[in-house]
């Protein structure tokens, strides 16, 4: 390592370090917004009233709004017997969410064919909607109605191995209790790393720029690459330490099950880091001013960490065009890893694939703003 | 190369756009000599020195510094200058001691060597009863010797000044330009930019650049006896010093007319013109209270210079 980078490390830690609102910035903010997003989104939307137009009527369809009504999640406030029923129960709000049995439900089921059923819900309220939307997945993926689970006099099934699959494609796995923190902290998690370490950098860089002390580093013999290291390092170091911050308060106070490994998470995580340090670079060689690199790096990862990552949004429910988009999303990705560390225990085996896409952003972004950063001295 | 040589700028230029900001210019500044770049705003001074210190690559023509070609051997240019940008460029959340740490980090002046060197110019800054305080906290004066200090802690062999002592009090502008000359006594070559025409007085030479172009270089005095025919001082009333102006730009015998402070230059071929100036005047109702030759200042020969160039 240069010599050069370690003045340049030390001067960042002490201007972090002299300035409180980068301490708090850098230190407070992460658990802070972890705690209001947390609490805000993942309070369980429990009693949503259900309007069910069951035109089945078999014992199945039955069984299946049991299923349903059986959690605390959703409770039947309307029995409709039209279609404009339902929807004036819905239109009116006696009910938010709306469940559609078809005629052929039991059959389809009992023929072993894909049993399709229909949710109406109420989008107004966003933020219960979309949860409602999780917990229907959750419970649709409990529900997969294997022809053990069904009382033989109902239902025959054709082939006793393969489930018989109710046509809901949002599933939730390890998750039984269908807590929603367990699943919304890692993604916070996520989307709060990538959105920190891209707005620190285009921050620390922008701000060299607007205070006019570039210039005195460009005429200097430092090259740009020690320049870059230098000012990478120190918030690898401040993002593993958000990491770990992160972490106590999504085992110990939302009390998210840890079932992997804490040092593939730490890996994962410094990755993750340096593709999003990597952002924030690229928008730092792109505008000199703090103002505008602090909206271009918010924009550019919290957003699509949010929206595109799968945390709010199920890929597979989006239109093709925006699931494409989603390859791009280093959250999607790092989604994957931390939710299986976190949840399902499991290793490199699973996501090396994703760790592989990390690694290559991450690489490909320091790259590609090095060379811009150096364009940038024309 | 000619090793007296310091900088050697050739037909530089630079363009942003088609806006023609540093237009072929060429000079030469030896080693030992302080070397002034006087000019109105956005004149190209900050754009020319920019180029000299490889952050910007020119246009066209050549400039070498220390020997060095700055457009193909920046980063040999890069070690042997120091440079004190027109913004104040230190860190301000750092102390005094910790932003020469950092600057001697950057020049590789760790270990013993290197915070013998950082006592030194400490010293020469007048800075070591204030190592400890913020840079923010400063007062003005002693920020620009503490940026000086930062600019030669690696005894760059050629010195790049900014406007340094603009907003600086008069004692402080003093001190500084000490602290220059000693350092151009002892061999380094010092290009600086200022808007104060007093300091000018203290280059060894000089070049005005003016729109781009450079309309003269050398030293003070002959700058100022080429300065064709005589200089004519003249008082007014405040009142009427418009009209005045407006007599003398349009009168024969004057070649050219400025504002100066509360007063009029006027040049004129020779002295002998005094009494037809001044009953010009008379005739208009202007009562001059003053009329006579004076030895002209740079900011005189500046202002004719660029007369004459706009006239062109
Ligand atoms: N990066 C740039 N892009 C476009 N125009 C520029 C750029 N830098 C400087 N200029 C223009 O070039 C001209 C010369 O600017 P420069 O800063 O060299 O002037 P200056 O002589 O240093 O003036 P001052 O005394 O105000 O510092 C100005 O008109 C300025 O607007
Ligand atoms: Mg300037």
């Amino acid at each position: 390592m240069s010599s050069r980078i370690w003045p340049i490390m030390r001067k960042e830690f002490l201007e972090i370090w002299r300035d409180p609102r980068n301490l708090g910035f850098v230190l407070v903010m992460p658990v802070l917004m972890l705690l209001l997003y947390g609490y805000g989104i993942s309070s369980d939307v429990k009693w949503v009233p259900l309007a069910v137009y069951d035109r089945d009527g078999r014992s199945p369809a039955r069984e299946l709004v049991r299923r349903f009504t059986s959690t605390e999640y959703f409770v039947v406030t309307a029995q409709v017997g039209s279609l404009r029923e339902f929807r004036r129960a819905i239109d009116t709000g006696q009910a938010k969410v709306g469940l559609v049995i078809p005629e052929d439900f039991s059959q389809n089921l009992a023929a072993g064919r894909p049993a399709p059923i229909q949710f109406v819900v109420d989008g107004s309220d966003s933020n219960t909607a979309s949860i409602a939307v999780g917990n229907i997945a959750a419970i649709g993926k409990s529900t997969e109605l294997t022809p053990r689970d069904l009382r033989p006099q109902i239902l025959v099934a054709p082939k006793l191995e393969t489930p018989v699959p109710i046509e809901l494609r949002t599933w939730v796995w390890y998750n039984p209790e269908l807590k929603s923190s367990n699943f919304l902290i890692p993604g916070l998690t996520a989307v709060i790393l990538m959105m920190l370490a891209a707005m620190l950098t285009s921050l620390t860089v922008a701000r060299e720029w607007e205070r006019g002390t570039m210039e005195g580093l460009i005429a200097s013999p430092l090259r740009p690459h020690e320049l870059m290291i230098g000012k990478i390092l120190p918030y690898v170091v401040i993002g593993l330490v958000d990491v770990v911050f992160i972490l106590l308060v999504a085992v110990f106070l939302f009390r998210v099950p840890m079932r992997g490994s804490l040092t593939l998470l730490m890996i994962s995580s410094t990755i993750f880091l340096l593709g999003g340090l990597g952002i924030g670079l690229f928008i730092s060689a792109a505008t000199k001013s703090v103002q505008v690199a602090f909206q271009l790096s918010t924009l550019a990862t919290m957003l699509p960490a949010l929206l595109l990552s799968g945390f709010f949004y199920p890929i597979e429910n989006m239109p093709p065009i925006l699931q494409a988009i989603t390859y791009l999303v280093p959250a999607r990705y790092f989604l994957v890893v931390i939710r299986g560390i976190f949840l399902k225990g499991v290793g490199l085996a699973v996501f090396w694939k994703e760790l592989v896409f990390l690694s290559v952003f991450a690489v490909f972004m320091l790259v590609a703003s090095s060379a811009k950063f150096r364009k940038r001295l024309e | 190369m000619n090793s007296e040589l310091a900088i050697e700028v050739t037909d530089i230029t630079k363009r942003f756009g088609r806006f023609v900001a540093v237009d072929r210019v060429s000079f030469q500044v030896r080693r030992g000599e302080v070397f002034g770049f006087l000019g109105p705003n956005g004149s190209g001074k900050s754009t020319t020195i920019r180029m000299l210190c490889g952050i910007l690559l020119p246009t066209a023509g050549t400039g070498r510094v220390a020997g060095f070609d700055v457009a193909r051997q920046p980063e040999r240019v890069r070690e042997n200058i120091g440079y004190m940008s027109q913004k104040f460029s230190l860190y301000e959340e750092l102390t005094v001691q910790e932003n020469l740490d950092f600057f001697a980090g950057i020049y590789g002046l760790a270990g013993p060597g290197g915070a013998a060197r950082r006592e030194e110019v400490m010293a020469l800054g007048g800075l070591a009863s204030y190592r400890n305080v913020l840079a923010r906290d400063l007062p003005g004066g002693l920020r620009q010797r503490l940026a000086l200090a930062s600019a030669i802690l690696h005894r760059p062999s050629v010195l790049f000044l900014d406007e340094p002592t603009a907003g600086v009090d008069p004692i402080s502008r003093r001190q500084f330009w000490d602290l220059i000359r000693a350092m151009a006594a002892a061999g380094t070559a010092v290009l600086v930019t200022t808007h104060y025409m007093d300091e000018a007085e203290h280059c060894h030479a000089l070049a005005f650049i003016y729109q781009g172009r450079l309309i003269a270089t050398g030293p003070p005095a002959r700058l100022k006896a080429g300065l064709q025919g005589s200089l004519v001082e003249v008082e007014v009333e405040p009142g009427q010093l418009l009209p005045a102006l407006t007599v003398l730009q349009t009168h024969p015998l004057a070649r050219e007319a400025a504002m100066f402070g509360a007063a009029l230059h006027v040049t004129v071929d020779s002295s002998e013109a005094i009494p037809t100036l001044q009953a010009s005047l008379t005739a208009r109702g202007i009562a001059a209270r003053r009329v006579e030759t004076i030895v002209p200042s740079l900011e005189d020969v500046f202002v004719s210079l660029v007369t004459r160039e706009v006239g062109a």
